[in-house]
């Protein structure tokens, strides 16, 4: 049994903006789930990477208020592996800047003060890059 | 002596200074002088993947730009390959690279921003150390430089993701790497296969809330390690280091059957190997590397 999804013109217009966001061709995924199997972090994720394609193909807004999108933490194993060539890191990176492009950070960097001595200036600067605009 | 241009990048200076000393010497050891860029800057430690980002790329390239000027005021003699030691360096300033070779508009641009610079022409190959080893050098002449074997001392490389990926960055098989085995093998050590030797530790989730994500790699990663008999890891990137190493602490709060084991910069065992054991930097570690080193006559008595 197939079944046809009608995508109204919200759901149309956000899965067009991630594929500009992030350059990359989202209606290629077949959902075959090497991604899922392959991620470090789908265990943490409230939807797999997987899901997050599904998500985005379809328009499906809860795709960016997912947990999912700031646990990836760009390790590209998704991207070496996805046999439709599709660069997965990608997709999450333009999901998190639709987040961060409304001036909404992710972490709340007051609270990072005690930390700030012992932690190297690589993390840091990575996770200030990631998580907040 | 042959120089290099070199890329320290933040954490060199900072949590990783014996990363930074133990290269030294070793490089120095083989022949080689590390020229640290004149004013370099950050990187920005990961790169921007959206399609439209222009800005966060002036900051590598700034860098890259530093190592014209090198050749242009003669502190380097055509020397346009840059070393760098940190792996997340190295990915930042190898993908900004090829993204504005292959985009003339945003290099374009970029220099354009940069108005008080020299144009960046796309002269500079990114290249990490551990390449340079293997291509420039070579692990036989690398071999045949050992003064002290590390004979018998079973080590676990654990990669992290980005020496090796995306494909067009890595400077190996993403999937199946060898380059860390090699050097290894080059330094008369033992490689101790670790099927989680390119797992991602969980990288900046160090900071903040989710660092028990950061404990629960280390665990799974270090316990693979201790399983297939490694004495020590080795990494070539200060955030997997710290995250192995220095994170060892929480990860024995949540497991307490964890038992800690040493985690050391590639060229900190390098610098044994090249009998240059004062410039390990062995005491700034935070699990301990000293006792199983001198327990196996790797180091002097005095130390």
């Amino acid at each position: 049994m197939s079944e046809v999804i009608y995508m109204g013109e919200k759901n149309k217009k956000l899965s067009e903006k991630i594929e500009e966001l992030s350059g990359e061709k989202i209606t290629l995924c077949e959902q075959c789930g090497i991604c899922t199997t392959s991620c470090p972090m789908a265990d943490d994720m409230d939807i797999t990477p997987a899901g997050i394609m599904r998500y985005s193909q379809i328009g499906d807004e809860r795709v960016v208020d997912s947990e999912a999108i700031w646990i990836c933490a760009s390790c590209f194993t998704c991207t070496v592996r996805c046999p439709r060539g599709i660069d997965l890191a990608k997709v999450a990176e333009a999901l998190r800047e639709l987040n961060l492009r409304k001036n909404v950070d992710h972490i709340d960097v007051n609270h990072l003060d005690e930390e700030l001595n012992e932690l190297p200036a690589i993390a840091v600067v990575s996770a200030l890059r990631k998580f907040t605009s | 002596m042959q120089k290099f241009p070199y890329y320290p990048g933040c954490t060199l200076k900072q949590t990783a200074k014996n990363f930074e000393k133990s290269a030294i010497a070793s490089a120095r050891a083989i022949g080689i002088e590390l020229v640290e860029l004149p004013r370099w800057n950050c990187c920005g430690a990961v790169s921007s993947l959206t399609s439209d980002e222009i800005m966060r790329h002036v900051a590598p390239i700034r860098n890259l730009v530093r190592v014209q000027q090198m050749n242009d005021e003669g502190m380097l003699e055509n020397e346009y390959r840059l070393i760098t030691l940190c792996s997340m360096c190295f990915n930042v300033l190898k993908r900004s690279n090829m993204v504005v070779t292959g985009d003339a508009e945003m290099l374009h641009t970029i220099n354009q921003f940069m108005d008080t610079e020299p144009d960046y022409e796309g002269t500079v190959e990114v290249m990490h150390f551990l390449e340079i080893l293997r291509d420039v050098v070579g692990f036989d002449k690398l071999r045949a430089r050992v003064k002290k074997p590390l004979k018998d001392l079973k080590i676990s490389p654990y990669y992290g993701c980005t020496l090796l990926r995306p494909k067009e960055v890595g400077i190996d098989d993403a999937e199946a790497p060898t380059i860390m085995e090699n050097f290894i093998e080059a330094l008369g050590g033992e490689a101790v296969d670790n099927p989680y030797r390119s797992l991602c530790c969980g990288s900046y989730h160090t900071v903040g809330e989710n660092k028990k994500i950061v404990a629960e790699r280390t665990y799974k990663i270090i316990n693979a390690a201790r399983r297939n008999g490694a004495d020590v890891i080795i990494t070539s990137c200060p955030l997997c280091a710290f995250n192995l190493d220095n994170r060892q602490k929480l990860t024995k709060e949540m497991h307490p059957d964890f038992e800690y084991m040493p985690v050391l910069y590639f060229t900190q065992l390098m610098a044994i190997a090249l009998g240059k054991e004062e410039d390990a930097g062995l005491e700034d570690n935070f699990v301990d590397p000293r006792p199983i080193l001198r327990e196996r006559g790797f180091l002097g008595v005095k130390q």
